[in-house]
């Protein structure tokens, strides 16, 4: 594995296509993701990433299924998520599950936090939207805790407690899967990865570069507060969106019927003036070597990197076709050109492989396949009623 | 230090309109009021018009064009308001108030704010009162008393016109000068009282 992770990630909109006026079945679309996936790894690429949705017109509502399916026909494919949903989901369903999942996936598994953007969702599963900062704290305070102890006493505020449980299965190898927060505006959110000294996903698509240096740079320098490093050895990951042909002048012919009544962004600016104020390239693959190394600018070297290639109806074949042109002439170069300008002591991109190594390293691993998990369960399992009783006193 | 700024917002749509007549005549009844305090200041024209369709661009993708990024900031950072747009409909122009809606929560807080309409008639006039002045009281501007309502007739009648304009801008001056906007602090600045470390968010702090 290289310094950076390049990628794919998907929101998993289902969108007629404007150009013949189909629009595929969830089923087909769902397919649609598992040849993605497939292309993706079979080209080189590092990550696919799934969204998470809870209401038409998306599909993915159950995204360790699928990824746990793609996990069973790729090799080397890091599998991801943009977003999982840390305020409405259960932290307990989603220790769970990802521990499942890089189980299965032996280790090619991280995720990206996120609190939504559908305010329905937080009534649909029993919450209240002006809750999402202070869910998000408080469901990932747990999750960390499950992924790192035993046996958890825990009281919070918006979950029924726990008294002496034990998330299962247990970390692969005592180690939790990597953990990125994503938000586009909200300064906690790169508080809060600053502070567990996680990675930090700005999804700019839809974002001009100033907005994306503002929350870079704030989760840098608390990074650095917190004492997990220099500013630099921050971990961060860019989202990108692209559509390329041999001619810049063919690829907005094909790209523009797609854009200009895209779900978000359509009926809106003209493909010119988005391209212009967002990371969005539609042109020739050196267009989009070009765009994508300058996110370094305003961003410092970074470790990840993920596409959005096949939303807005863009049909399966012509999503196969991007991938490819990613794998084969984009992707190289990139790996390339930015391991030329990478400033020394900046980290590699996060694999489980170096995340054992350095626990191992550190003592912080908790024993192979969870044994050890269960031995130190059984010694500290004691009163879990004192411990709770502590645990709410030190929160006020 | 620059002079403070006055940002005149104007949403005719005419080109010349009466709206802007009536801006630019609030903009010289507060400038020369100011004069009185001893004080200058520096107008800015914000002119909704060539800014529609960024607008309507910026409620679909969140993303100011450049134009319109500039104009936004002019109002927020701006040591005082007038605002003035046409009446449609019993209320201000959908232009006017998607650009308010496009400013984000909190930014107008506490800015001293004098308010214009224009109409056909002065049966018009209460759209003062029942659409302009309640948007300016959930944004927490400072609105002055005094609103200043033209019909079309005003401009050719005797009707106090001029008067309300001047008492409009003294009391937008008086206001500048007497309880000036305190400025939000920056969220994304570690040392001001905005930015929340996360022991505070954990509730330890």
């Amino acid at each position: 594995m290289s310094s950076m992770q390049f990628g794919i990630f998907s929101v998993s909109d289902i969108t007629e296509d404007p150009t013949t006026g189909r629009t595929p079945t969830e089923h087909e679309r769902i397919r649609a993701w598992v040849a993605m996936a497939k292309k993706a790894e079979e080209v080189g690429l590092d990550v696919f990433a799934a969204g998470e949705h809870h209401n038409p017109p998306f599909f993915s509502s159950s995204p360790t299924t699928i990824l746990g399916y793609i996990a069973a026909q790729t090799e080397r494919l890091i599998l991801s998520t943009a977003t999982t949903l840390i305020t409405t989901n259960d932290p307990v369903k989603i220790a769970e599950d990802f521990a499942m999942l890089q189980h299965l996936a032996d280790g090619r598994v991280d995720l990206t936090l996120g609190r939504g953007n559908t305010g329905p969702v937080y009534p649909w599963f029993g919450k209240d939207i002006r809750d999402g900062i202070e869910l998000a704290i408080e469901n990932y305070a747990l999750l960390h805790k499950l992924w790192r102890e035993p046996v958890v006493n825990w009281q919070g505020k918006h979950r029924t407690p726990l008294t002496g449980y034990t998330s299962t299965p247990a970390p692969l190898d005592g180690v939790a899967p990597f953990v990125w927060h994503g938000s586009i505006r909200s300064p906690q959110i790169a508080e809060q990865a600053a502070y567990y000294g996680d990675g930090f996903f700005h999804n700019n698509i839809f974002w001009n570069k100033e907005h994306t240096e503002r929350m870079v740079r704030l989760y840098r320098n608390r990074f650095a507060h917190y004492g997990h490093g220099e500013p630099e050895q921050a971990i961060v990951g860019l989202g990108g969106q692209v559509f390329m042909k041999p001619t810049e002048r063919e690829a907005k012919e094909r790209f523009r019927p797609f854009f200009d009544v895209a779900p978000v962004y359509g009926h809106g600016p003209s493909l010119e003036e988005f391209t212009e104020a967002t990371p969005l390239t539609v042109g020739t693959p050196e267009q989009v070597i070009e765009r994508t190394l300058s996110f370094r600018d305003f961003a410092g070297d970074y470790q990840r990197q993920l596409f959005l290639i096949d939303h807005a109806g863009l049909p399966l074949e012509e999503v196969l076709e991007q991938i490819e042109i990613l794998g084969t002439e984009v992707v190289p170069v990139l790996r390339q050109e930015f391991d030329r300008v990478r400033q020394p002591g900046v980290p590699d991109a996060p694999t489980h492989a170096a995340r054992v190594a350095a626990a191992r390293e550190a003592g912080t691993q908790l024993g192979e396949q969870g044994r050890a998990w269960q031995e130190q369960g059984a010694r500290s399992d004691l009163d879990t009623g004192a411990a709770i009783a502590q645990q709410a006193g030190e929160a006020r | 230090m620059s002079e403070p700024r006055i940002a005149v917002v104007s949403a005719g749509l005419g080109d010349p309109s009466s709206t802007r007549l009536l801006a630019d005549r609030l903009r010289d009844a507060t400038l020369s009021a100011l004069t009185g305090h001893g004080q200058t200041a520096e107008a800015v024209d914000v002119v909704l018009r060539p800014l529609a369709q960024d607008i309507a661009a910026h409620m679909l993708t969140h993303n100011p064009s450049g134009a319109l990024a500039a104009a936004i900031r002019e109002v927020v950072d701006a040591e005082a308001i007038i605002a003035v747009t046409p009446t449609f409909n019993m209320s201000y122009s959908g232009l006017f108030k998607s650009f308010f809606d496009v400013i984000e929560e909190g930014q107008l807080a506490s800015i001293p704010t004098a308010l214009g309409a224009t109409g056909g008639s002065a049966r018009h006039s209460m759209v003062m009162d029942t659409a302009m002045r309640p948007m300016f009281a959930y944004l927490k501007a400072q609105v002055v008393p005094t609103g200043v309502f033209a019909a079309s007739e005003d401009w050719g009648t005797a009707s106090g016109l001029e008067r309300r304009i001047a008492r409009a801008g003294q009391e937008l001056a008086d206001l500048m000068v007497a309880m000036p906007r305190r400025r939000e602090a920056d969220p994304f600045d570690v040392e001001s009282d905005a930015f929340v470390s996360f022991e505070q968010m954990l509730g330890h702090a």
